[in-house]
């Protein structure tokens, strides 16, 4: 008996000295993720790229002034170690890291930030960072070339900088993707920086093979002591899901999105079952209608769309339950998220009389333009059609291709669309798309104006305390719940695989491909150890 | 002697000289027919480089870009450049086309070569034996392939070889260039090879059959000759002349096609470029992609044409 115990107790022990050993980060090895959003990254100069495909590598390879911060689930500085705010919420100061070093070995001091927010403002460039940076007072005026240096940047000393803001925001929310990566003064703007980017993050540029992939090796001049644990990140750019599919299965590499087929395909194989990382990310897909074309203008006709569908069955039926059914705008994870609010149920009849309310007993017809997209594309929209004719609503598609789309919803040239569009991690930025100032060609893709939404809004952006301010916020995700300027349809559940030797990954809820590579390590099973 | 040499050469230059003078008016017409095609797709690149608020901002960097400018003014620029060999800058990237060309030249090359290379050595050969045998149980076997190797669609056959070949026997890896080396090589180069190597089974058998019925092989044969040196001396010299012409215009062929590969593998070849620059409307990269691949289409073409006479001295450089 005694000894039974004995060995029980020694069985435990060796588990639990098993169990911290596998969870302590192990040195070495190679992480090898893949970007699947297509057949290449654009550019190695990341100022000039939007697409989510590049941040996946920029992430390794360069730093921002914040950083997403996953577990906390907001943006927290990254090169700075302490932010005061004074000047009523406008004047932020950054007391900046003195142990940051780009790859070239040199220090980063406040002079990089100033000349990387003056870079993204070169008019001439039109840079997709400028919309973040042009919060920073006088950052509009270099834009339009009537100043050469943003006012609202001031350098105290090397590792002090005052930033001053056009508006009472979190700037973490502005800098923290790498569209405002730091770059070294000068060095970027060197036609080599395109071919040998330069950066301040974990790992410093090797190779590019254009259209395969990009090697990265560990930085060890890196801020954060002990980190990177990988050796090496190599980003394989493979655009084909069942590419992908057997490439993961041959362990050839760590990281793999999923779509919906293949997220039922794992989910039922238990040998991949326990690979699954899911996140709901901050995208709402929904239908846009134009409030210029008459039956949309009318606040029933809208909401009678949301009654008529079943978007419960085809987010089960279709998406094969990778999405997360829609209330209103803002997603499952903003932080105004209101857990109380009900989506729209399913109530044809209810849809039929608010059209016979709205004046429209015998429906209408309306041209909804579509992509060709699986998630939220034409067979979202072949499912819908048979729910809405059930009310007398009749669809005439017409089907773009994604970039036509894009221009489609800028321009305001549909009748209705239908697209995903991120609804965050910022609610406040989220729910400005619809208020009356944003133009359409910025975010308020539907033209949505409402003097009360405006105030609501405008409310909870000057509103200083926190819980006030997510209660206004709420407010107006009601509102938007109650005007239904579109279907909403349903929120991003992002699906990744991820071999079992990969640790550390984070559920990013703005992309889950994006991942702070400093906190990943591959343990002695990864066969690229 | 020399100077019946020299006379052989004349004609050939002169011939080298009117093709590539011929040439010009064909990558005119493909510059033409891109650049106005993508002057009236809808769709531009501005639209997935910036979702910026401030229209100003889309105004600059259409000007930046010089898409503000009447589609004939562009297409004259586009043409006084590409003449000194310069085909632009990218939109995307920012880079030189040429430079981006050159970095996925190789690539493209490696595989059609090595696709090439595998049909030609599998698909002569089966169609010359199934041609002998006509009707045998070689030449069936050999049809029942060529036909079902022109039948699949490539996507769907790469993915079978990457299942079979990479994760089943672990053999090869199942994606990516890595070196550069016949181990990544491989897998791509055998799913683009499969339905050229059918077709020139094919063509070899027909033209193989036709020519053994020919009748200066029937002359051959009632001279005596045995009929190793008659399928030696008269068929496949005859033969390759037909096969020159498919293979010269495969190679066309497998450069559109290698699209899909390119893809499916990550392969980091000009069609894989060619893809992402048609979707995000990068129309310098476009317009470069489609000329190299034109002029590859219409260099390899030439150089068959020139190959024709050293085959068979009967042709001439008309």
């Amino acid at each position: 008996m005694m000894f039974r115990m004995t060995a029980i107790v020694a069985g435990m022990a060796l588990a639990l000295a098993g169990s911290a050993e596998a969870q302590t980060p192990r040195k070495g090895g190679t992480i090898r993720m893949t970007a699947p959003y297509g057949s290449s990254f654009t550019s190695l100069d990341i100022h000039t790229t939007q697409r989510a495909q590049d941040e996946i590598y920029a992430k390794a390879l360069h730093r921002s002034l914040y950083t997403w911060d996953s577990a906390e689930g907001k943006p927290v500085p990254e090169l700075a170690k302490e932010v005061v705010v004074s000047g009523g919420g406008l004047v932020h100061t950054f007391k900046l890291r003195d142990d940051a070093y780009f790859h070239d070995g040199r220090k980063m001091t406040a002079d990089d930030i100033i000349w990387t927010f003056n870079r993204i403002m070169d008019g001439t460039k039109a840079y997709p960072g400028a919309r973040y940076v042009r919060i920073i007072e006088g950052a509009a005026a270099v834009e339009k070339g009537q100043a050469k240096e943003i006012s609202g940047l001031k350098k105290i000393d090397d590792f002090t900088l005052e930033m001053k803001l056009t508006e009472k925001v979190d700037p973490g929310f502005y800098f923290f993707t790498a569209l405002t990566s730091i770059y070294p003064a000068d060095e970027g703007a060197k036609d080599s920086f395109i071919q040998h980017p330069i950066g301040l993050g974990p790992f410093k540029f090797v190779e590019h093979v254009p259209g395969s992939r990009i090697v990265l090796e560990r930085w060890d001049k890196f801020y954060k002591p002990g980190k990177p644990y990988a050796d090496k990140v190599i980003v394989s750019i493979m655009g084909e899901a069942a590419a992908r599919d057997v490439a993961f299965r041959n362990k050839e590499i760590d990281t793999s999105v999923l779509g919906p087929a293949q997220y039922v395909a794992y989910q039922a194989d238990p040998n991949l079952k326990g690979t699954i990382v899911e996140v709901a990310e901050v995208f709402t897909r929904y239908m846009g209608m134009n409030p210029a074309f008459k039956p949309f203008a009318d606040k029933r006709v809208r909401q009678a769309i949301n009654y008529a569908i079943d978007s419960d069955l085809i987010i089960s039926k279709l998406v094969k339950d990778k999405a997360y059914r829609a209330t209103s705008w803002l997603p499952l994870t903003s932080p105004a998220y209101d857990k109380t609010m009900k989506p729209y149920p399913y109530d044809p009849a209810k849809a039929k009389q608010l059209l016979s309310e709205a004046g429209y007993p015998q429906g209408f017809e309306f041209e909804w333009t579509t992509s060709q997209n699986e998630s939220w594309g034409l067979p979202i929209v072949s499912a819908v059609i048979p729910m809405l004719d059930k009310v007398g609503i009749k669809v005439k598609v017409k089907q773009v291709e994604t970039a036509v789309l894009a221009e489609v919803v800028r321009t305001g040239d549909y009748q209705a669309f239908i697209y995903s569009q991120q609804s965050g991690p910022d609610p406040l930025a989220a729910l400005k798309c619809f208020h009356s100032s944003t133009p359409q060609p910025a975010c308020n893709y539907m033209n949505f104006r409402n003097p009360d939404f405006d105030k609501i809004l405008d409310e909870a952006g000057q509103a200083d305390d926190s819980a006030k301010r997510t209660q206004l916020l709420q407010k107006a995700n009601a509102f938007l719940y109650e005007e239904a300027p579109v279907w909403f349809f349903n929120y991003n559940k992002a699906v990744m695989a991820v071999q079992p030797w990969l640790h550390g990954i984070q559920k990013n809820p703005t992309e889950l491909t994006h991942q702070n590579t400093e906190e990943l390590w591959v343990d002695d099973t990864s066969p690229a150890k | 002697m020399e100077a019946v040499e020299g006379r052989k050469k004349v004609p050939m230059l002169s011939f080298l000289i009117r093709r590539l003078l011929q040439t010009i008016p064909t990558v005119l017409a493909v510059v033409l027919l891109v650049f106005v095609l993508f002057s009236v797709v809808p769709g531009s690149i501005v639209s997935s480089m910036s979702d910026d608020a401030d229209p100003q901002v889309e105004l600059r960097l259409k000007k930046q870009l010089g898409l503000d400018d009447p589609v004939h003014v562009r297409f004259g620029a586009y043409i006084a450049k590409l003449a000194t060999g310069d085909f632009g800058t990218s939109f995307r990237t920012r880079e030189p086309v040429t430079a981006m060309l050159a970095k996925r030249a190789w690539p493209t090359l490696q595989l059609i070569f090595a696709a090439m290379a595998f049909s030609v050595v599998l698909g002569v050969p089966l169609g010359f034996i199934a041609a002998l045998r006509p009707g045998g149980l070689v030449d069936s076997a050999a049809m029942i392939v060529a036909v079902t190797g022109l039948s699949i669609a490539k996507f769907w056959l790469g993915l079978v070889i990457m299942y079979v070949f990479a994760l089943k026997l672990g053999w090869l890896p199942s994606f990516g260039y890595g070196d550069g080396g016949l181990k990544y090589l491989l897998l791509p180069a055998l799913t683009l090879g499969v339905s050229p190597m059918a077709l020139f089974a094919r063509t070899t058998r027909a033209a193989v059959l036709e020519i053994m019925t020919a009748d200066f092989v029937r002359t051959a044969r009632s001279k005596g000759m045995s009929e190793t040196r008659v399928v030696k001396w008269h068929v496949m010299r005859n033969a390759l002349v037909i096969i020159l012409t498919t293979v010269g215009l495969q190679f066309g062929g497998l450069m559109g096609q290698a699209v899909v590969v390119e893809k499916l593998f990550s392969w980091p070849g000009i069609g894989s470029l060619l893809v992402d620059s048609v979707l995000q409307r990068d129309i310098p990269a476009v317009q470069g992609s489609i000329l190299v691949v034109v002029l590859a289409f219409l260099a390899i073409n030439l150089l068959v044409d020139l190959l024709y006479g050293v085959i068979d001295p009967r042709i001439r450089y008309a």
